[in-house]
């Protein structure tokens, strides 16, 4: 079994909507899609969702605010899941919500560093 | 009371609660000396009351036999003296006797110790269930031996090893440091959730025993809810979970100790005063921002007890089982998860689910699939039933299939 990392990239999200409790509002889909892997065992983590507003340092301490002046589509988060080969972490990609919003997803193994 | 019955009965209640004063006394390497004086005055009260009738405070009796059985021990054994815990109170006699102290507050605080000090990571999950039912719920090796579906020997071999090694590594009996106590609650809160499920999910024919079993679980999780120290959220949802499943007790099995599913359960035989602590228990769990996988299965068995079939409960039940399983896998959340996602999208598309969940040597997993073939697919769904029956371990389990097969057929 390897590890592969999913890169969710879209044009920015509107607000982030906070559910009553002040949770973070995560839409069905998402949830039935991460709940599926999760029952096969092959979600490792549902991973990090990123926020709006950006930051980017360049050499020179030059810093500007996020990507977004030249690109429309920035990174929207990241999750880590379980599959034998990178066919099969890509066959799972294929029905990921994200799709359904004009955007894309990235799949890319990761490298076991040993300490 | 009758008379047969009030020994065992204060037996189950007050052994606990002398024990676990006594191991805080002698400390973890002496529990069995601790046992042993206990025993001792249970046997004498059996002999005593027999001839002399029944005390009229049967429960103090016992105190001061108790204590007076330990000062006896402690005298004979100076060296034993020397080492007692700091905790020991000394009575302002010129003696220097040692003073057992009896009180409810130090029989609570002891068996709280004595929890964390049997939940203890270092020994095997089944050791600090078998020595939570020795120690905490009086239980005797014979009932502790029905309970685990084994032998007297075996479980003496593992509560031995198990107090070795808690003197090996020399736990202490005392309440972790509050930096401390989220951590140690957590491996306390797996045994209790698991002791509980000993009882729920038995397969042993005694269902007084299995009954005591969850019962005893949920006194224990209640104690906790009582300290201050320990009355975290995580612990209050466990306790509703124990409540929720706890109330359908009566109504899960009939007359002939054969096993009602639930959907075919008879409500009025639900327990309301159970399900109403559930949810009072459910409602102090809802504090603080850590969803813990107690709280999420909590919330799932209140669903399974406030209604039988609406859409509305099996998506929230299905949004439950995704969270539950993004917190931790277990073959059971990931095959109720697709009964629920049945109900929610049809059939067919959790049968897509199910087989690519990977458990195909699971009979439940076939139990499943013979549901959700049951409707369209006849001889696919008889297949599954079979396989199911031939995986199974237990002659409850192929019966209930047996009739689910038999149903299909006509």
């Amino acid at each position: 079994m390897k590890e592969f990392a999913m890169v969710y990239r879209s044009e920015p999200m509107g607000e982030i909507k906070l559910t009553a409790e002040g949770n973070m509002e995560v839409s069905k889909e998402w949830e039935n899609w991460m709940g599926s892997a999760a029952a096969q065992n092959k979600l490792v983590s549902p991973g990090l969702r990123l926020g709006n507003e950006g930051r980017v340092v360049k050499p020179g301490n030059v810093v500007t605010n996020g990507p977004y002046a030249e690109i429309k589509e920035i990174i929207g988060g990241l999750s880590v899941f379980r599959a034998d080969s990178i066919e099969e972490a890509t066959e799972r990609a294929k029905s990921c919500p994200i799709l359904n919003v004009g955007g894309n997803v990235e799949v890319r193994e990761i490298i076991q560093m040993n300490g | 009371m009758q008379e047969k019955e009030l020994i065992p009965y204060l037996y189950r209640t007050e052994f606990r609660k002398i024990t676990a004063v006594l191991c805080r006394l002698f400390g973890i390497e002496h529990i069995t000396i601790a046992e042993d004086i206990v025993g001792d005055t249970f046997l004498l009260a059996a002999e005593t009351w027999g001839l002399k009738g029944v005390p009229a405070n049967p429960a103090a009796w016992l105190y001061i036999v108790a204590k007076n059985k330990t000062r006896d021990f402690l005298k004979r054994n100076t060296i034993f003296n020397e080492k007692v815990s700091p905790h020991v109170q000394y009575s302002t006699d010129e003696s220097h006797e040692i003073e057992v102290d009896l009180s409810s507050t130090n029989i609570n605080d002891s068996q709280l110790q004595m929890m964390f000090a049997i939940c203890y990571p270092g020994i095997p999950p089944e050791s600090q269930i078998g020595l939570s039912l020795r120690i905490l719920c009086s239980f005797s090796i014979d009932e502790i031996a029905d309970a685990f579906l084994t032998n007297k020997e075996t479980i003496n071999k593992r509560l031995y090893r198990a107090k070795e090694k808690l003197k090996q590594d020399k736990v202490q009996i005392e309440m972790p440091p509050a930096s401390e106590i989220g951590k140690r609650i957590e491996t306390v809160l797996t045994t209790l959730y698991l002791l509980f499920n000993e009882g729920y999910y038995s397969s042993s024919r005694n269902t007084v025993l299995t009954k005591d079993l969850c019962l005893e679980a949920m006194r224990l999780t209640h104690m906790l809810t009582e300290n201050e120290s320990t009355d975290k959220p995580e612990v209050n949802a466990l306790l509703a979970l124990m409540c929720f499943h706890a109330s359908r007790f009566d109504a899960r099995v009939d007359k002939n100790g054969e096993l009602i599913l639930y959907e075919d359960q008879d409500i009025s035989l639900w327990n309301s005063e159970l399900i109403k602590q559930g949810e009072r228990y459910l409602n102090r769990a809802a504090k603080g921002e850590l969803i813990s996988r107690y709280h999420l299965e909590a919330a799932i068995a209140y669903w399974h007890t406030a209604e039988r079939d609406s859409p509305e409960k099996w998506e929230k039940v299905l949004s439950l089982y995704n969270r539950l399983l993004m917190v931790e896998y277990s073959p059971i959340a990931a095959l109720n998860r697709t009964y629920a996602l049945a109900k929610v999208y049809g059939n067919e598309a959790a049968i897509i689910e199910a087989e690519k969940l990977g458990l195909d040597q699971n009979h439940l997993y076939h139990l499943l699939l013979g549901e959700l073939y049951s409707e369209a697919e006849r001889q696919k769904a008889i297949w599954h039933f079979t396989t199911a029956s031939k995986l199974t371990k237990t002659s409850a389990d192929r019966t209930v299939i047996r009739k689910k097969i038999e149903k299909l057929k006509h």
